[in-house]
């Protein structure tokens, strides 16, 4: 043990053997298809919320399709039938009409699938928010010759984002882990980056903190970043601290 | 206070409206005519229908038939009583100015903000002019220092005086109250109501739902008293307060005074 932070040092040092920089790598990847599917979630919750609010009885009955099922199966399994068999099918198709089959990288795939789990959850706390707005204040909107279009800009929307903000913080959160998956199907984010250095140098503890301290930082970071955006978002609303305008 | 002269241009006409929720009919017919600088009153017991028939004139809720003209302009309705223009709609909406009785001013706004919201992003105003007239309303409401503050930092009656300037900010060419006093604490009525008598005194067109009957008998150029979906009697102020035909109203201002 007396020897673990000097090994430590170097094992986890960016020049060689680089391991340090296979760990900032991977986390550079996780952030990217957190980004990603994270985004995607949103745009899908968005549609999805305002669907299963205002759409008509079916666009309501495949939204309820989609985020029953979606929010029932591991997104393990998900990812797995995506990444395979959804792979092996479409490419079927495709080249079986004389297509060039589509390369269903890690970064495509793990953005498809976490997004698509994302969406189902953005929906429902999307949905949760938008009857969270006072009717008297669209209503208000309507009265005065407002749009709907304008209504749903200037304000639902501003309106929702202090209540969705928490249930969103929480969704970032998930997704960011839930990355750790891609391992699965040999995508090198941080995990996997994590498992191939310390299968190379045996130093299973050392990378395995080093990890556990890089999502810790990733999640302090979005937190302060989420807090911002809450604080804005609650503009004008009284807080039980007092606070000012 | 027109009376006397003779009105001559039409603001607000309502004919022959029903309006029904589900198999509950809630309007069974009524109408109404307001004139420019008319003041109308509606009083009556609760659910008789005040609130549905002054939110069918701007169509915040879909009448089931009848005819509806602001200014002349009838709006166009399907034969079900939706609007068949929604931008027809829009633009006359635009000139009524529509106040609430919990006031329902954006809470994610400042007071001027709340004001110059419509103004500029919808009616297209330059945003300097929109200020400088919204900041004379809020002096003439008495709210020229809280045009920075949010509103549910002011209490009932500044929130129903902001409600009232962000109404006048539209230059509508009438205004419509539904109960502006009823959500707020008794010793802030005062203020709201005298808000209002300044608007009727300068020849505002006004409809005004209300249950201040003794404010509805100093402002009204004309009350009508709905019962039940109908309109029971209407008439002068002083007719209708001090001189009841029907045996209803008569049971209902006793209850109320
Ligand atoms: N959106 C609605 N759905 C169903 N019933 C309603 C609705 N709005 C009003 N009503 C009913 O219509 C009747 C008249 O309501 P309202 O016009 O609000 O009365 P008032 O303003 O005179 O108290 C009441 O019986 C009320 O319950
Ligand atoms: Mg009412």
């Amino acid at each position: 043990m007396f020897a673990l932070s000097a090994t430590a040092a170097e094992l986890l040092a960016w020049s060689p053997p680089r391991m340090g920089a296979t760990l900032v790598a991977g986390l550079g990847n996780t952030i990217l298809i957190a980004l990603g599917a994270y985004g995607m979630g949103l745009v899908i919750g968005v549609a999805g919320a305002f669907g299963k609010l205002y759409g008509g009885p079916v666009t309501k009955d495949l939204l309820a399709v989609y985020t029953t099922l979606v929010r029932a199966v591991p997104e393990l399994v998900l990812l797995l039938l995506i990444t395979f068999a959804a792979k092996d099918g479409i490419n079927k198709i495709l080249t079986s009409n004389g297509f060039d089959p589509i390369d269903f990288s890690g970064v495509v795939a793990g953005i498809v699938v976490l997004g698509v789990v994302q969406g189902a959850y953005s929906t429902e706390v999307l949905r949760g928010a938008i009857q969270s707005v006072p009717a008297g204040q669209i209503e208000a909107a309507r009265a005065m010759g407002m749009s709907p279009g304008k209504i749903a800009r200037r304000v639902t929307l501003p309106l929702m984002t202090s209540a969705a903000v928490p249930g969103l913080a929480n969704l970032w959160l998930t997704v960011t882990k839930d990355t750790a998956l891609l391992a699965v199907i040999g995508f090198i984010e941080l995990t996997k980056a994590t498992s191939l250095a310390a299968g190379t140098t045996k130093s299973f503890l050392t990378f395995y903190l080093a990890a556990g301290v890089l999502y810790l930082m990733l999640s302090l970071v979005s937190g302060l970043i989420f807090g911002r955006i809450e604080k804005w978002a609650r503009r004008g609303q009284r807080t039980l601290a007092g606070g000012g305008m | 206070m027109a009376d006397g002269l003779q009105p001559t241009t039409e603001a607000i006409r309502v004919e022959d409206l029903h309006k029904s929720f589900g198999s509950l009919e809630v309007l069974k017919g009524v109408s109404l005519t307001a004139h420019e600088g008319d003041v109308v009153a509606i009083i009556g017991g609760s659910g008789s229908g005040k609130s549905t028939m002054l939110r069918c004139i701007n169509f915040l809720e879909t009448p089931t038939s009848g005819r509806i003209a602001i200014a002349g302009e009838a709006v166009a309705m399907r034969p079900t009583g939706a609007p068949a223009d929604r931008r027809q709609l829009e633009r006359i909406r635009q000139s009524l100015g529509m106040v609430f009785q919990q006031f329902n001013l954006w809470s994610h706004r400042t007071v001027l903000e709340n004001l110059i919201e419509v103004p500029v992003q919808v009616m297209k105003c330059p945003r300097g002019e929109a200020m400088d007239r919204a900041r004379k309303l809020l002096a003439r409401v008495g709210l020229a220092e809280k045009e920075a503050a949010y509103p549910a930092f002011l209490s009932g009656g500044q929130q129903q005086r902001a409600a009232i300037a962000r109404a006048l900010c539209m230059e509508p060419k009438a205004m419509l109250f539904d109960e502006p006093t009823s959500a707020l604490d008794p010793e802030l009525v005062g203020e709201v109501l005298a808000v209002i008598r300044d608007l009727a005194a300068e020849g505002r067109t006004m409809i005004l739902v209300t249950h201040e009957m003794k404010f509805a008998r100093e402002v009204a150029s004309h009350v009508i008293y709905l019962h039940n979906g109908r309109v029971e009697e209407e008439g002068p102020p002083d007719a209708l307060f001090g001189d009841p035909k029907s045996e209803r109203l008569k049971q209902f201002l006793r209850s109320v005074s």
